[in-house]
């Protein structure tokens, strides 16, 4: 049971005629404010990072220098070096790709099939709402991370099933929210005139719809995003997850806990710092489309 | 009354019931064949294989395995270890203590964090909500285990002032010991309570009966406690009840942190090591704890506020 506050309700009229289409970063920024921009602006960074990460890292992560382990920051070692002497920086890059890639395929694969659920149980109501209504409810009965969890269990530890078990957890909230608001839409008036005019459901569904709950799908994805970053990165610290020798943030803040006991908590500070940073960026902009979104209703 | 809990207890077995259903069948489907578990690599003679299959009815059809466990369950009979060779019962009951406590600790610890900062935020001067936000923004955004490191790491390692690991002889010493992990797992919740708070101060405080009260010559405190923050409960129950839920959870990776020996370590341990009659009742228990105290929180609404009729939906 979840209570809602509805924000009072709040017409925005884009003004009637524009003369200059608001181009790609405008629009960006209208929907973002000052902050939200400022983080679309650092994930940027961190995503361009992550992405170059073959190019630009200085190391190879996987290469040890044993004779460089646990160094401070140097000129070579912008970021001090690991356990094995493998450089911090680059693997912190390395990392930051399966940091990012898993969570994204998690919210990617349960906001398909959330939304798909979604649309069908507002479209045809009824019986077909009241099963669906019902499993979600199921799924919402079991905390996310137990999926996870369970999922390890049967197919063994790796990023792929945790992926799995996460996507299936993520799918009670996309759909909770998506169904809400394509039922607000289903409701109004120009659904009916769609209807009249001999569009099918399906039809309506994908060109009326679908459109109009987007910004709300978009809004809920990414919000959802954080904490798929953070349940990820748990599962990958626990041992279940990731499985070294691959560089990811969360096995990093694990290895690096070991030389925390051993006084050089380097390693562990630069992966744990980058975490909060992303899920930080991915949650300010999350929070502000939802707010727009909210509004634009 | 009566039959709003009768149905509300009926949606809570069908859930656990639906739940115990699903693990149990995803067990099922694990690859490998449960005897290799439990004969170890090499395998077994032919009378061994038989009396292992016999013994566990490994031969028995999915639904009769599956009844037959559930009735056990129900008997307070939860399997048995293979790897640990005793029962599950036996191991998880040495271990539930230390889940709870962990658990109750943080739950009052985000509970007095959580409502106390949001307060602040919402009554005090804008300079003391721009931090305590930024705190929380910087709060959700943190893992819990990058908590426990870093708290290990400064309070620990570097000024040595609690224990790093382990859950203590008992008592006082218990609390100094779980003092560290129950932060770690609090952080996260009670910056989402504070937030949570914060918004519902804030409306409550611009409602007219406040007003009112102000007029009428009302101290602040008084107006604060009886008017305002009796009134902001009902977000905050719901938040502080879905939040003691999910602690429940968390607790898996904070007892990995901190070397805690609880039933998320438990899990933990039985799923590398594939001891599936573990990992379903841990699992199970997990889930029927995270549904009931759901439920509890559903049942505490009406309590705090009458007007919330038993069972509608709201």
């Amino acid at each position: 049971m979840t209570l809602s506050i509805k924000p009072p309700v709040k017409t925005v009229k884009r003004a009637a005629v524009e003369l200059r289409q608001p181009g790609v970063l405008q629009k960006g920024y209208e929907r973002l404010g000052l902050v939200g921009t400022a983080a679309a602006a650092v994930l940027l960074v961190i995503v361009l990072a992550a992405v170059s990460a073959p190019v630009l890292a200085p190391y190879d992560p996987d290469f040890p220098d044993l004779l460089a382990a646990l160094g401070g920051p140097t000129a070579e070692h912008p970021l001090g070096t690991d356990a094995l002497g493998r450089d911090i920086l680059s693997r912190l890059m390395w990392g930051a790709r399966v940091t990012l890639a898993g969570p994204g395929l998690v919210i990617l694969l349960s906001t398909v099939v959330g939304t798909a659920l979604a649309l069908v149980a507002a479209w045809c109501g009824g019986r077909v709402d009241t099963v669906i209504s019902w499993v979600l409810d199921i799924l919402f009965a079991v905390p996310g991370i137990v999926f996870a969890l369970i999922s390890v269990a049967i197919w063994g530890p790796s990023l792929l099933t945790v992926v799995a078990g996460l996507a299936v957890a993520y799918v009670p909230y996309v759909a909770r929210v998506v169904r809400g608001a394509a039922l607000r839409e289903r409701n109004l008036p120009y659904v009916s005139a769609a209807w009249l005019q001999g569009q099918s459901g399906v039809g309506i569904t994908f060109t009326q719809i679908l459109p109009n709950v987007q910004p709300i799908v978009i809004a809920q994805a990414v919000s959802s995003l954080g904490f798929a970053v953070i349940d990820l990165a748990s599962v990958s610290f626990l041992g279940l997850g990731v499985q070294p020798p691959t560089a990811d943030l969360g096995l990093m803040v694990k290895s690096g806990f070991d030389s925390v006991l051993r006084g050089h908590p380097g390693e562990a500070i630069s992966a744990g710092v980058l975490i909060i940073l992303i899920v930080w960026c991915v949650t300010v902009i999350g929070d502000r489309l939802t707010s727009t979104a909210r509004s634009m209703r | 009354m009566g039959s709003y809990l009768l149905r509300r207890l009926g949606g809570l077995l069908l859930v656990l019931l639906v739940t115990s259903f699903i693990v149990f069948g995803l067990m099922y489907l694990a690859p490998g064949s449960p005897l290799a578990f439990v004969l170890g690599p090499r395998g077994g003679t032919p009378e061994q294989v038989a009396a292992v299959t016999a013994q566990y009815h490994f031969d028995d059809p999915f639904f009769v395995r599956y009844f037959r466990w559930l009735g056990d369950i129900v008997q307070g009979d939860l399997g048995h270890s293979i790897v640990y060779r005793q029962d599950v019962s036996a191991l998880m009951s040495g271990r539930i203590g230390t889940t709870a406590a962990l658990v109750s600790l943080s739950a009052v610890l985000i509970a007095v964090a959580g409502v106390g900062f949001g307060t602040l935020a919402a009554l005090k001067s804008r300079w003391v909500d721009t931090v305590v936000s930024t705190l929380a923004a910087i709060g959700l955004s943190t893992p819990s285990f990058v908590v426990g490191v870093a708290l290990i790491s400064v309070f620990g390692v570097g000024l040595g002032w609690f224990p790093t690991f382990g859950v203590g002889s008992g008592g006082f010493d218990t609390l100094v010991h779980l003092i560290l992990p129950a932060i770690a797992l609090s952080v996260a919740s009670a910056a989402y309570l504070a937030r949570i708070t914060k918004a519902a101060v804030n409306e409550e405080r611009g409602r007219e009966h406040v007003q009112t009260a102000t007029v009428r010559g009302l101290a602040a405190g008084v107006i604060v406690r009886r008017h305002v923050l009796r009134n902001a409960l009902i977000p905050i129950t719901t938040v502080m009840g879905l939040t003691v839920a999910t602690l429940i959870a968390g607790a898996v990776v904070v007892e990995n942190v901190f070397a805690l020996d609880g039933l998320g370590s438990l899990l933990v341990r039985a799923i590398l090591q594939r001891d599936f009659a573990v990992v379903q009742a841990v699992i199970l228990v997990l889930v029927v704890a995270f549904v009931v105290v759901n439920a509890i929180v559903d049942f505490l609404y009406t309590i705090i506020d009458p007007r919330i009729a038993l069972g509608s939906r709201q």
